[in-house]
């Protein structure tokens, strides 16, 4: 594994963003940042801007108004990127799934790579989910 | 300049990124224990930088990678010239349009974001320039000279007598830093400031070039903080560490303040500190003297 490829796996900055969800899901990834899991040892950071950023996670189903900003999102980070799908919403739809405005998971929208799983998914499963995403990153020539 | 003065000077430069870096490293450890974290490795912002200088290209326009570059390469010769014992006072002219220049980055570019930052990296930079450069005037009237070189033959430390004009510098190397409650512009840390404020639009290479550009300011600030007691050099140094230690606990204990209320600190607190120590200079430590 090169140098630049070990650091891309070290420092892994996340940018949030809620394409509509209940926030359930929301309040587990902050819970990450918090002392208790405190996801900066590994390198996180939440950094807030897509320009910076590695990993964008997404929270929420897909729907006609936020697949836009989601995918305008998506183009503003540079390579190599990856996308986190955190929640039941955001794989299928979820509880919101069928309803008039939403178009389903955001893989109707953007390529997911990896999928949590849960409702909400707890932080445990949002910091494997990180994990199974650096390796993909690792991987990234 | 004698050859072994260029190259202490050149030693600096290849230097000044490892112990910037460090430090910068220390900073966010020492920051996560205060807040009961575990923190990054020390090595954490060496990652940082190769993983940006790793990204894709993504330039808004041309200019911004001038202005980076111009950032880089000022603070570059900044650093340079304190460790070959230049004039301070033009070290701190350069040292200003260096920081300009990542405003007039963020300035090139049509994002909302980067402007305001922008707006805001120049009312930091207008808060803190005269402090240093009165600062700078203090110092000449206590050794009598510009010059660092000059500075560190002068016998007596120079803390005893400008210990005003020190604390007013430490209020500065907040402002510098972007420490809270000073980081108005963008935080060093990843608090969020209307996106990334200052640094909004920079990416990839050129957020790696202004990273390096900030170890270099680090190491920058802190020698001259070292200056303040020059003789012996390793007390210097201490004084230095115990100045940047003080900013990480000021930087946990206080939250952000309003940009006016850091031009009142600044200037009136700050400028006035400097001005009495130079008033007591003038009468009372010269009067000592004679
Ligand atoms: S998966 Fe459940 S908890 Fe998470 S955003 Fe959707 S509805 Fe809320």
């Amino acid at each position: 594994m090169g140098l630049i490829s070990k650091a891309r796996v070290k420092s892994p900055w996340i940018v949030h963003y809620c394409c509509g969800s209940c926030n359930g899901c929301d309040i587990e990834i902050l819970a990450c940042l918090t002392p208790y899991y405190d996801v900066e040892r590994f390198g996180i950071l939440n950094i807030g801007n897509p320009k910076h950023a590695d990993l964008l996670v997404v929270t929420g189903p897909a729907n006609r108004r936020s697949s836009r900003v989601l995918k305008n999102l998506y183009e503003q980070m540079p390579d190599p990127k990856l996308v986190m799908a955190v929640g039941a919403c955001t794989a299928t739809g979820g509880v919101f799934h069928n309803c008039y405005n939403i178009l389903g998971g955001i893989d109707q929208v953007i390529p997911v790579d990896v999928y949590v799983p849960g409702c909400a998914a707890r932080p445990e499963a949002v910091i494997d989910g990180v994990v199974l995403a650096l390796d993909k990153l690792s991987k990234i020539k | 300049m004698s050859l072994t003065e260029l190259l202490i000077g050149l030693a600096a430069l290849v230097l000044a990124p490892f112990v910037g870096g460090f430090l910068r490293g220390v900073d966010r450890r020492i920051t996560a224990r205060m807040q009961g974290r575990i923190g990054p490795p020390v090595r954490q912002p060496f990652y940082d930088f190769l993983k940006l200088w790793g990204k894709a290209p993504s330039l808004p326009n041309r200019a911004s990678l001038v202005w980076v570059w111009g950032y880089l390469l000022l603070t570059m010769v900044t650093v340079f010239m304190l460790f070959v014992g230049q004039d301070l006072l033009i070290i701190f002219f350069v040292l200003a349009f260096a920081a300009a220049c990542l405003a007039f980055g963020a300035y090139s570019v049509r994002s909302p974001y980067a402007h305001i930052g922008a707006h805001r990296e120049l009312l930091q930079m207008l808060s803190y320039e005269p402090i240093l450069l009165l600062t700078v005037v203090a110092i000449f009237l206590q050794t009598g000279t510009f010059m660092v070189s000059g500075v560190l033959e002068h016998g007596q430390p120079l803390l005893l007598t400008l210990p005003l004009a020190f604390v007013a510098v430490l209020v500065a190397l907040g402002i510098k830093l972007r420490k809270s409650p000073f980081d108005i512009s963008a935080s060093e840390h990843a608090h969020q400031e209307l996106v990334r404020g200052v640094y909004t639009e920079y990416s990839g290479r050129t957020l790696a070039l202004i990273e390096l550009a900030h170890w270099y300011q680090l190491v920058l600030i802190l020698a001259f903080v070292a200056l303040f007691w020059a003789q012996p050099l390793w007390a210097g140094v201490l004084l230095a560490l115990g100045a940047y230690f003080l900013e990480f606990v000021v930087d946990n204990v206080t939250a952000r303040v309003r940009w006016t209320w850091m031009l009142s600190i600044s200037w009136g607190k700050g400028v006035g500190l400097v001005l009495l120590n130079i008033v007591l200079i003038q009468f009372v430590f010269s009067s000592a003297r004679v």
